[in-house]
């Protein structure tokens, strides 16, 4: 790894003019174009814009998923960029957690189940009482047997909030989280979100249309055909800066 | 994160455990559990069968082994059987005048130590024509039993004073059967049957006189392999040792058709279940894609998930294995049960092996058909999470099949030791997938002209089965194979297995006549017209003694077959003929036109291959010490169960006529002609008779018992055809659930819904019928005439059940599919996780 680059202590996550382009039927796209952001720890975040603007493109980056045509990314002192699939995929384990916008929960386990998956997969001793005392946190101890077909959308969602914070991650990814939910739902499940961020000090990166849900972030990030247009504080405030003073 | 191996095989534990408890692995499972049923089960019976089938062979011995001598035989060789855990008798024969007061007959004595036979059972009935039993005893001393026919002879009943050379004895039983009946030419007279005691009384014994003495052998196979080697050691000229591989080649190739029955029905059921695998297989690794991502998406390394993958399938194989064994073993009880009065004795208890062959399938399966499309589950990239459409990589089918295709061929290959039986099958198998898939194609294509043809259901389905164009075919490719293999079973098999005993008709010859002089043919002929037995072929017979092989002095040869040293050092009896009998084929060379004259020679083929023959060789005899040479021109399949007079060697005209030769003949005499037979033997006193009924109905017990084990493993493929439909059905099942669902929120009516999947289905089954027809005819066709040797007929069955059976069946399992979807609320199924 690169030790010269990581004069970036506190930061959580900090990425260095990102491209990514991909070959479609009528050329080269760029879907991605020289973003550059940084997120302290403990600090939130919110990606909003139009449909199509690269959100989940970006967010898919940040997290190591896929790997980006040009730029560096770093997660904590590890340049993801730096690594191979599987090392990205060590990087994650110990600390990446997700919630997905379509719940991702795996049918065929039950709610306890697919909150222990994580800890299995980590190797974790003690992994289904750890995972109980999570699904206790979200209020759905009592339907922990229950399979995902059996749980509504909100519950669901619950669930994979449990689940993101089992592993007591560095950095959160939420991706449209409350995208499937109706407004009340909605809103109890991102209660729960930022409670759970407030009280483990999880960095968040939350992807969003919704503009009153973004407000709630430390700061919003608004992309556009590719690049990141402007930011703004959140909380309600409203102080705008450029992306190359957010990225110092 | 620790990736060890603990991690590895605790989650692969686990998540198996899971998707088991959900119903996700069941026709996976089952399919796999099937296949491995039905080849160990199939091992052990052919085994046990294969025992039962040598125990009836060596009745026909009355023992495992029989050493046979015109000289007193040694005691050393009974205290040598002895040490090797055998046990012994004695059978010491010899012609000999019966008197019973007034009356007199030429009888076969044969005077029989405690436990004759060794193998088998007597029958006796206490007086003429009263009830049979089987029995353990030999007549005690001073007693003798008398065959019916001797009985008739002398005029006599039970309780008759009997005297035999020096010996008085009374006629205590009557003896309907003893197991060595066969055919052998010491016992052309009637039987009587004493005790060894008695034997010095008779004064029988004395030099000059033509006395056989024979020691009979039995005990377990491995005793008898042991003993069998010392035996021939030590054996002296003029004696001959006989094991069950000499007897009659009447039983063996009943048994060879049985054995190919058997391996046929479990290579079928296993290429079944191993689509069935593939199927279930690639259902489970579309469904799991989403887990891998995720899984992926939470930090698990595709090592860690190719590792937990192979895992879970090397699991699943190794329980697969071993409970399919577990089950191919109690299979084989029930069926060995079946069997019973045909298995009769305690058959030594089946070993381990099965539990290894079931593995070794388990495993070969899963690695041919399971692993490419779980290997390619591992590669789904991980931004799947946020892209639903992102795949792993598409898999290389022409890969993937032929890792499966070379996985079950090494295994059947292995299994079998039979490199045609399994190309030839296998070549049949693969043509009949392409010929079925291309076919489908076709006809999924022409549907789309029938789509304005009527209301929406119709139309709907209709639509349904040409968009999803490929899913389609391989539909109807997978219900047309599982439809094909049913009707090959319930139609062809009971064509064949009929034919197959009709092979050995009712009017099957059951009298050998042979020693007919030249002059005495005619006068014959003309005779047993008088009596409307049906005319036979009167088939000459010389006899000769081989003396070199394209001019090499066979006493000086060395032959790689055993079997063709004893051929080569032994009496042959020649017969020439200008036309191929009917129950002869030709598979070598070419046979002579009806009006040649010369010196050639056909050759029975297993006789030529254990002689080392081969086309163009010379073969010379010494025939009445003058020499006869002959020029190898074809080799011969000859249905010996046909038990018509059969030659191992057959000389065109012009070569043998010279000779002094004797004809043979055989003839069917019912029941109630037995007195003509009678007759005939006193209007033609040098001719001998020999009573073939009782080989005659050991070949048919054979025949039947293995018809039933046929029949009960048949079954296993009827299973895997079931598996195989199950499996299709299931393959769609998701995306019918999920479009039914959504074409009821779109406020489709459920009848409506219901009637275009209805459609759907029926023409699927209505199409895999047809196919499933066409290919179990011709497969049945080409089975019959190319594998058993019998003719075919087609049925008109079979070409109304394929397309009923296949829209009842697919239809009705479909709709059941399709049924809790539609009349649950659209709602539960359209609520993913
Ligand atoms: N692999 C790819 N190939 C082609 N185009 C792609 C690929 N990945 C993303 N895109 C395109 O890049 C653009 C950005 O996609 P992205 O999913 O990041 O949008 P988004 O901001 O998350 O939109 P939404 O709010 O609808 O989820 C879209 O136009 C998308 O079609
Ligand atoms: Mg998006």
């Amino acid at each position: 790894m690169d030790t010269s680059e990581t004069e970036n202590s506190g930061s959580a996550l900090k990425a260095r003019q990102l491209s990514k382009q991909v070959s479609s039927p009528e050329g080269v796209l760029t879907i991605l174009d020289n973003v550059s952001l940084e997120v302290r720890q403990g600090e939130s975040i919110a990606i909003v814009g139009a449909s199509g603007a690269g959100k989940s493109t970006l967010l898919g980056l940040l997290a190591g998923l896929d790997v980006p045509s040009r730029g560096k990314i770093w997660l904590g002192d590890d340049e993801i960029t730096a690594l191979d699939e599987d090392g990205r995929a060590a990087l994650r384990a110990n600390n990446v957690g997700f919630v997905f916008q379509s719940f991702h929960l795996i049918s065929s386990l039950t709610a306890l189940e697919n909150v222990m998956l994580p800890l299995e997969l980590a190797g974790v001793e003690h992994a289904a009482e750890a995972a109980r005392q999570a699904l206790r946190t979200v209020g759905l101890e009592p339907r922990r047997r229950h399979y995902p077909h059996q749980l509504s959308g909100g519950e669901k969602q619950r669930v994979a909030i449990a689940r993101a914070f089992v592993v007591e991650p560095e950095v959160l990814f939420a991706d449209e989280p409350t995208g499937n939910l109706d407004k009340r739902t909605g809103e109890t499940v991102i209660d729960l979100l930022f409670r759970m961020n407030r009280e483990t000090r999880t960095t968040l990166v939350l992807v969003t249309h919704d503009l009153d849900l973004a407000a709630r972030c430390d700061r919003v990030l608004y992309m556009d055909a590719g690049q990141i247009e402007r930011e703004t504080n959140g909380h309600n405030g409203g102080t705008e800066s450029s992306p190359q003073e957010a990225a110092q | 994160m620790k990736t060890d191996a603990r991690t590895t095989v605790w989650l692969a534990v686990k998540l198996l455990a899971r998707d088991w408890r959900a119903g996700e692995l069941t026709v996976l499972v089952t399919a796999l559990l099937v296949a491995v049923t039905a080849l160990t089960g199939v091992a052990f019976l052919t085994d046990r069968v294969g025992q039962a089938v040598e125990m009836r062979a060596a009745e026909s011995l009355a023992a495992d082994l029989r050493l046979s001598s015109n000289q007193p035989i040694d005691p050393d060789y009974a205290g040598l059987a002895a040490r090797s855990g055998l046990e012994t008798a004695r059978v010491t024969s010899m012609p000999s005048v019966v008197f019973s007061g007034e009356a007199n007959t030429l009888a076969a004595v044969r005077a029989v130590t405690a436990g004759y036979p060794l193998r088998g059972y007597l029958k006796t009935s206490n007086r003429l024509l009263s009830d049979v039993t089987q029995t353990d005893e030999v007549p005690g001393p001073g007693e003798a039993w008398a065959s019916t026919r001797l009985m008739a002879r002398l005029g006599v009943d039970t309780g008759a004073a009997l005297e035999v050379g020096g010996a008085q004895l009374t006629l205590t039983r009557v003896l309907d059967f003893r197991p060595d009946e066969g055919w052998s030419f010491v016992d052309l007279a009637p039987t009587l049957l004493i005790n060894d005691a008695d034997l010095e009384s008779t004064q029988l014994i004395q030099p000059g006189s033509r006395v056989s003495h024979q020691l009979l052998f039995a005990g377990s196979r491995s005793a008898v392999d042991r003993l069998k080697p010392l035996l021939q050691e030590q054996l002296k000229d003029s004696e001959n040792l006989r094991d069950i591989g000499d007897t009659s080649p009447q039983i063996r190739s009943s048994m060879d058709r049985s054995g190919r029955f058997l391996n046929l029905a479990s290579l079928v059921s296993v290429l079944l279940a191993a689509v069935a695998v593939a199927m279930a297989a690639r259902r489970y690794s579309h469904r799991h894609r989403d887990r891998i991502a995720l899984m992926k998406c939470m930090g698990a390394s595709q090592r860690l998930i190719f590792r937990s993958s192979l895992l879970q399938l090397l699991m699943l194989a190794l329980a697969g294995g071993v409970i399919g064994a577990f089950f191919g073993y109690l299979s084989q009880w029930g069926l060995a049960w079946l069997m019973r009065d045909f298995i009769g004795q305690a058959l030594p208890a089946p070993g381990l092996q099965p539990v290894v062959l079931g593995l070794v399938t388990a495993l070969s399966i899963m690695g041919g058909f399971a692993l490419p499309d779980l290997a390619q589950m591992g590669k789904t990239p991980p931004l799947r999470v946020l892209r639903q459409d992102l795949d792993p990589p598409p898999l290389r089918y022409g890969i993937s099949w032929l890792a499966g295709v070379a996985a079950v061929l090494g295994l059947l290959l292995w299994i079998m030791r039979d490199t045609r039986l399994v190309l030839s099958i296998f070549a049949g198998a693969s043509a009949t997938f392409v010929a079925l898939g291309a076919a489908g194609w076709l006809l999924v294509k022409s549907l789309r002209g029938f789509r304005g043809a009527a209301g929406i259901a119709w139309r709907y389905g209709l639509a349904n089965l040409s968009r999803r164009g490929k899913e389609s075919v391989a539909q109807i490719v997978a219900f047309g194979l599982g439809l094909m293999v049913l009707l090959l079973l319930s139609t062809v098999r009971t064509q064949l297995m009929d034919t197959w005993r009709q092979s050995l008709p009712e009017n099957a010859p059951n009298q050998f006549l042979i020693n007919i002089q030249p002059h005495e043919v005619d006068a014959m002929a003309a005779f047993l017209a008088e009596r409307q037995i049906e005319a036979p072929a009167f088939v000459p017979l010389v006899r000769a003694r081989m003396t070199a092989i394209n001019g090499e002095d066979v006493t000086q040869m060395t032959f790689e077959d055993p079997q063709g040293e004893r051929w080569a050092r032994r009496d042959s009896n020649l017969s020439w003929t200008s036309t191929l009998q009917a129950d002869n084929r030709v598979v070598g060379g070419e046979f002579w036109q009806p009006e040649f004259i010369g010196s050639e020679v056909s050759v029975e083929q297993d006789f030529g291959q254990e002689l080392g023959l081969s086309l163009g060789d010379s073969v010379a005899f010494d025939i009445a010490g003058e020499n006869v040479t002959a020029t190898v021109t074809s080799f011969r399949t000859v249905e010996w169960d046909s038990f018509s007079p059969n030659f191992f060697m057959v000389f065109s005209p012009g070569v043998l006529e010279p000779f002094p030769a004797t004809y043979i003949t055989s003839l069917y005499v019912e029941e109630s002609g037995r007195d003509a037979v009678l007759d005939l033997m006193r209007n033609f006193p040098s001719v001998t008779a020999i009573d073939l009924d009782a080989v005659l109905s050991q070949v048919r017990d054979v025949m039947d018992k293995a018809a039933l084990a046929v029949q009960a493993v048949f079954i296993f493929t009827l299973l895997a055809g079931v598996t195989v439909l199950w499996a299709a059905v299931q393959a769609t099942r998701d995306e019918r659930r999920y479009e039914s669902a959504m074409l009821r929120t779109f406020g489709a009516s459920k009848k409506r819904v219901l009637g275009g999947a209805a459609t759907e289905f029926v023409a699927i089954g209505l199409l895999a019928g047809l196919l499933a027809s066409a290919g179990a005819t011709l497969a049945g066709y080409l089975l019959a005439t190319r594998l058993f040797e019998l003719d075919y007929t087609v049925s008109v069955t079979l070409w109304l059940a394929g397309p009923l059976a296949g829209m009842l069946f697919v239809g009705v399992s479909g709709m059941a599919a399709t049924w809790r979807v539609i009349t649950h609320a659209p709602v539960s199924v359209l609520r993913t996780a």
